[in-house]
């Protein structure tokens, strides 16, 4: 396969093996729930984690469409151009800005990701928006970290943070090009 | 509450102004995009309704004090290997992460270890990366990420002990 060809669609159904074991992860530890807590105590978790599901449903849809209307708009040769394998040093720091401010959460950062390395978005700029959402995305960190840690804790750790999307970046860059089966 | 309720809106209207530049390109364009979206959506939602709803239950099945034992002040690299370990077997979401990190650091666990733990939940929560990740990204990429990621955590806690002095 050439470099130029796109990414194959990833074969689609509705519930894969690695789905099925987290579902036997979380019955076990609905089992395990059960014999500490009992009836309530499941019901109590079910309930809690219901809401966070129909809360976050919104999001995932904007999030899809977000990464589906960004592969329809944006211009492939703008894509490799400026976040493409070729983009260099560029392209990661391009790709960590992106990550750092985008808001939303796992519903919007992964589709994009998906979605830009489908047009044409090196393996390395797409690994650093990943990294760069989970390690120094503002928004992740000022709505659910800082309450927990405090500020000293998550200014210190996005600062010692700051260079390492591009890393992960670099790494993932060199490993595509000598891991066979996909493109860089 | 509200702070959610804000990333929600925005998310909608970066959406609302991509879907102008969409129905710009034509409006065929802009159904064809909206549809391939709406499928993701589709085909995400039982994952999400398995991972999301069964994240409570995940929490339980972790000996959160195990995995506190295992943040103890001891940071050599045993003890940050253990802090990667044991955030790589957190489950996703949100917070359950930040919430032992935080019970952690208040019952004595050493801030590299707990810098170690969090860092390595963020880029590795096996969960997450089940739920959220491979569904919607080449499973290769998801891959060459995680073993490009690998070094991270200990890296933090060495960046951290050069920029605080804090051994």
């Amino acid at each position: 396969m050439s470099a130029s060809d796109p990414p194959p669609q990833k074969p689609r159904s509705l519930i894969d093996g690695s789905t099925l074991f987290v579902l036997a992860l979380v019955i076990a530890g609905a089992v395990i729930v059960f014999r500490r807590e009992g009836v309530a105590g499941l019901t109590h978790i079910l309930t809690e984690d219901s809401i966070l599901f129909l809360d976050i449903l919104p999001k995932v849809l904007a999030g899809c469409l977000i990464g589906a209307f960004v592969a329809a708009v944006l211009p492939r040769e703008f894509v490799s151009r400026w976040i493409g394998a070729d983009s260099g040093v560029t392209g990661l720091v391009i790709a960590t800005a992106v990550g750092a401010i985008m808001p939303g959460g796992p519903f919007t950062i992964y589709p994009l990701a998906g979605a830009l390395l489908a047009i044409g978005a090196g393996v390395g700029p797409a690994v650093a928006f990943v990294t760069s959402w989970t390690l120094i995305g503002l928004n992740r960190a000022i709505i659910w970290e800082a309450p927990f840690l405090g500020v000293d804790f998550v200014t210190t750790r996005m600062i010692v943070s700051l260079p390492l999307p591009i890393l992960a970046g670099l790494g993932a860059h060199w490993l595509a090009r000598i891991v066979p089966g996909g493109p860089r | 509450m509200s702070a959610t309720l804000a990333v929600t809106l925005s998310l909608w209207v970066i959406a609302a102004v991509l879907a102008l530049f969409a129905w710009r390109k034509g409006p065929e364009v802009l159904s064809g995009a909206a549809r391939h979206g709406v499928l993701d959506f589709l085909y995400l939602i039982p994952r999400l309704a398995i991972g999301v709803i069964g994240s409570g239950f995940l929490a339980a099945l972790l000996p959160q004090d195990v995995v506190r034992s295992w943040l103890g002040p001891d940071s050599g690299v045993t003890g940050l290997l253990l802090a990667t370990l044991a955030g790589a077997l957190t489950p996703g979401g949100p917070v359950i992460g930040f919430a032992i990190g935080a019970t952690a650091l208040k019952s004595g666990a050493g801030y590299l270890a707990v810098m170690t733990y969090v860092t390595a939940w963020a880029l590795f929560a096996f969960q997450r990366l089940i739920v959220w990740e491979l569904p919607v990204m080449p499973t290769r990429v998801v891959w060459l990420r995680v073993a490009a990621s690998l070094p991270l955590p200990i890296l933090t806690a060495w960046g951290v002990m050069l920029l605080t002095g804090r051994g």
